[in-house]
């Protein structure tokens, strides 16, 4: 099979093998199954144990499917690790701006705000870490869809939010498609009436979208007359997203 | 016109950091790296200075690359450091005398106890305005004479000479300007802190030549220019660490307080013109001087151990792969099922001042799991805060009202609402994290002019984040009740030798 790497197919092989069987397996018993040297078949392993696919109980040395393997759709980043990592690109994001900034990740089929900053004018403002918003009705929802399985195939009927609310299908499936060609997401009125905003989507390892940063804020700020987000703006959450992405793939800071 | 820009480096006891800083004091690029920590001997702490050296001499270029600048645009460089830690190297070659010896170090308890012991030794703390600890670096210089052959020899004929970091900096910076600035000559307990200058007598008292010790400067004015890293570009300040952010936070005013979570965690209030002496266990410290200016002082909480038990948490239990993560495994849990960390790895720093203490895990029975252990151990940085809290409280006669926060830590949104429900005040985290390199960079930037006046650079502060306190009283007495239990566990462990 020309095109093909031959160590990716051993890999799905174990793990068909290992979903497929009902108990634990023996590094014999999978060399065997598969028929593979021993040696190859622990390389397999080991690697898989490394990326979380496999684990092996430690007193049998039996291998089973790791839990990341069940786990594959939610994020591989741990949300207090992505916090850590941005929030030296949110401040200034927040400062530029002028409005509060929030990051999110997909959590369930909701947007799970993991960061916020308050918009920098000192009014009393209530830290919304850990809310859940919707995916197909906010910018950063929607950035988080565009680069995702789930964003493929919407879900028919979306709940509504305002007029303004995506609730069909095939609006959301073009709104992502224009997301995706334009590198960003935008939200006027159609999560809160008076409020917009923008998002783009923060990158790991691989190019995989972890996370959405994004900025919010009153419709009059956030947008021109025609509805249109400032480009000013657009420019410093995409600076912003492109930060913490830098930051989250690079060996060192 | 092109934009200028001001870079902070931050020297801490982890990693090194350059930062650039735009106008608005926003932060431009950063490029960071840690260092090797050297543990010899149990309760020692070392440093390679030559390897921070050349970290900066790296990171310095790389942060302008990453800002898309080059040195014409820097109008200066402002330099945080940590403090204490103490560097002896040779003038001629240039050559670090064996490893610097870190602030957690507690080498030097020995001698500690035998010069505490010796006249002239409440002298030396009514001019310093410190307690004798194995904390400061004038026990360590001491150590380092008497230990190392024909040092003591060579520091008087002025071939050797001392310096913190800052220091070594300047002097790598400038090849070969020895300056000091007076926060950072402050924690030596060989200043004078009304003079502003060495004292002769504690010079004397522990047995240092003169001969070695930098020139003592206001810590905001310029050093001089720099010759490699940022080649002519002016050095226009150099603070402590602890007083940057205090200076990054926009504290100017008498009474106005922030505490910094990183490795340790300090607590530090402006106390202006006048120098106050605690008697709960607060050090006085030089909190900034501007060149042409009398002092501002501060009263100091000094916590050893508070981000690094984290780390501990994770490099030497090996219980989760980064820091943020003891968030989520503390998030398992409820609560603490009854454990208690008391982190006394240096023995105990403010406001107890034991050095004999060590570290303690107290309430273990089988019902404890690594998530209950994840609590402990962000609760007891928020339970040493509070007890310095307290002493300052006592120490002023105020009550704080609500705290400013910054470093690293304050990314841990479990353990930022724990402080505020353990000290029953709002917790405060402005739009800047890294108050530490933007409080280096206010004052470089103060020094050439970049920024006009104080007044201006607290109009860049704004609240980012606050978490405001809802546990119940009785459940928030009965728990700093065990805490204190757990911290008198630690007491008289080490044995006198
Ligand atoms: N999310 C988190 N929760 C708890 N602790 C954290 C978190 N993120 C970082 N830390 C801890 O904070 C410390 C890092 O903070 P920071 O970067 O401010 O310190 P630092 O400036 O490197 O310290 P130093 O100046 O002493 O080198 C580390 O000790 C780390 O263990
Ligand atoms: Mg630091």
């Amino acid at each position: 099979m020309p095109g093909t790497v031959q160590s990716i197919e051993r890999a799905a092989a174990v793990l068909r093998l290992l979903a497929g069987g009902t108990g634990r397996l023996t590094l014999g018993d999978i060399a065997h199954s598969l028929d593979l040297a021993k040696g190859t078949t622990h390389g397999i392993l080991r690697t898989l144990k490394a990326v979380g696919f496999v684990e092996q109980d430690r007193v049998s040395g039996h291998y089973q499917l790791g839990a990341a393997v069940l786990r594959l759709g939610t994020s591989f980043l741990d949300i207090n690790e992505l916090r850590s990592r941005s929030i030296n690109w949110a401040d200034p994001l927040a400062a530029r701006s002028g409005e509060a900034v929030r990051i999110g990740t997909v959590l369930d089929g909701e947007v799970l705000v993991v960061h916020h900053v308050f918009r920098p004018d000192d009014t009393f403002q209530t830290l919304e870490v850990g809310a859940l918003l919707p995916l197909h009705a906010t910018a950063l929802g929607k950035a988080l869809l565009a680069y995702s399985a789930a964003g493929a195939h919407p879900a028919p009927d979306l709940d509504r939010f305002t007029h303004r609310t995506l609730v069909t299908a095939r609006a959301l499936s073009t709104e992502l498609n224009h997301i995706r060609t334009v590198g960003h997401s935008v939200e006027v009125e159609e999560f809160t009436p008076g409020e917009a905003a923008v998002a783009a989507p923060i990158r790991g390892h691989g190019g995989l979208v972890v996370g959405a940063i994004g900025i919010s804020g009153h419709v009059e700020r956030v947008c021109d007359t025609h509805y249109q987000p400032h480009p000013r703006l657009v420019a410093y959450v995409r600076d912003a997203a492109r930060a913490v992405s830098r930051d989250l793939t690079a060996a060192e800071r | 016109m092109t934009e200028s820009y001001v870079v902070a480096i931050d020297q801490g006891t982890t990693s090194t950091r350059c930062i650039v800083f735009d106008r608005r004091g926003q932060l431009v690029s950063l490029a960071q790296q840690e260092h090797k920590q050297y543990f010899p001997k149990p309760g020692w702490v070392e440093h390679d200075a030559l390897e921070i050296w050349r970290n900066v001499e790296r990171l310095g270029p790389e942060a302008l690359r990453r800002a898309g600048i080059t040195e014409s645009q820097v109008a200066a460089v402002g330099i945080a450091n940590q403090r204490e830690t103490t560097v002896v190297w040779d003038r001629v070659t240039g050559r670090p005398v064996g490893h610097a010896i870190v602030w957690q170090d507690t080498r030097t308890d020995t001698l500690v106890n035998r010069l505490a012991r010796a006249p002239g030794a409440d002298a030396v703390h009514e001019r310093s305005a410190l307690p004798l600890a194995t904390y400061f670096s004038g026990p360590r210089v001491r150590w380092m004479l008497d230990r190392t052959p024909g040092l003591r020899e060579r520091a008087e004929r002025g071939e050797v000479l001392f310096g913190t970091m800052e220091t070594w900096l300047i002097w790598k910076l400038t090849g070969g300007l020895h300056v000091t600035d007076v926060t950072n000559a402050s924690r030596t307990m060989l200043l004078d802190v009304h003079t502003l200058d060495w004292s002769p007598e504690s010079l004397a008292f522990f047995g240092i030549p003169r001969e070695m010790l930098p020139e003592v400067r206001p810590s905001v004015g310029v050093f001089g220019t720099a010759r490699s890293a940022f080649p002519g570009v002016r050095i226009g300040a150099a603070l402590g660490d602890q007083q940057a952010a205090l200076f990054g936070q926009t504290c100017f005013t008498p009474g106005e307080a922030k505490c910094t979570y990183g490795t340790g965690s300090f607590l530090l209030l402006n106390t202006g013109a006048e120098l106050v002496r605690s008697t709960h266990g607060l050090l006085s410290t030089v909190a900034y001087q501007i060149d042409g200016e009398p002092a501002a002082y501060a009263l100091e909480g000094s916590i050893a151990i508070t981000g690094s038990l984290v780390q501990w948490f994770r490099d030497q239990l090996e219980l989760i792969a980064s820091a943020p993560e003891i968030e989520t495994l503390a998030r398992t849990v409820a609560d603490n099922g009854g454990c208690y960390i008391v982190p006394a790895f240096s023995g105990l720093f403010a406001p107890h001042w034991r050095s004999e203490a060590r570290g303690v895990v107290v309430g273990l029975t089988s019902y404890i799991t690594k998530g209950h252990l994840a609590r402990a151990v962000l609760e007891a940085t928020a339970w040493q805060i509070r007890e310095v809290v307290d002493a300052m409280n006592a120490d002023s006669g105020l009550t704080l009202k609500t705290l400013k926060v910054d470093g690293g830590m304050t990314a841990d949104n479990l353990l930022m609402q724990f402080q505020a429900d353990v000290l029953d005040v709002p917790v405060v985290r402005p739009l800047a994290s890294e108050t530490v390199s933007l409080g280096a960079a206010y004052a470089a930037g103060l020094a050439v002019g970049y920024w006009p006046d104080l007044e201006g650079l607290r109009q860049n502060w704004h609240r980012a984040a606050q978490w405001l306190p809802t546990m119940d009283s009785a459940l928030r007495d009965r728990e700093y009740g065990n805490w204190k239990r757990a911290v008198s566990r630690t007491l008289d462990w080490i044995e006198p030798s």
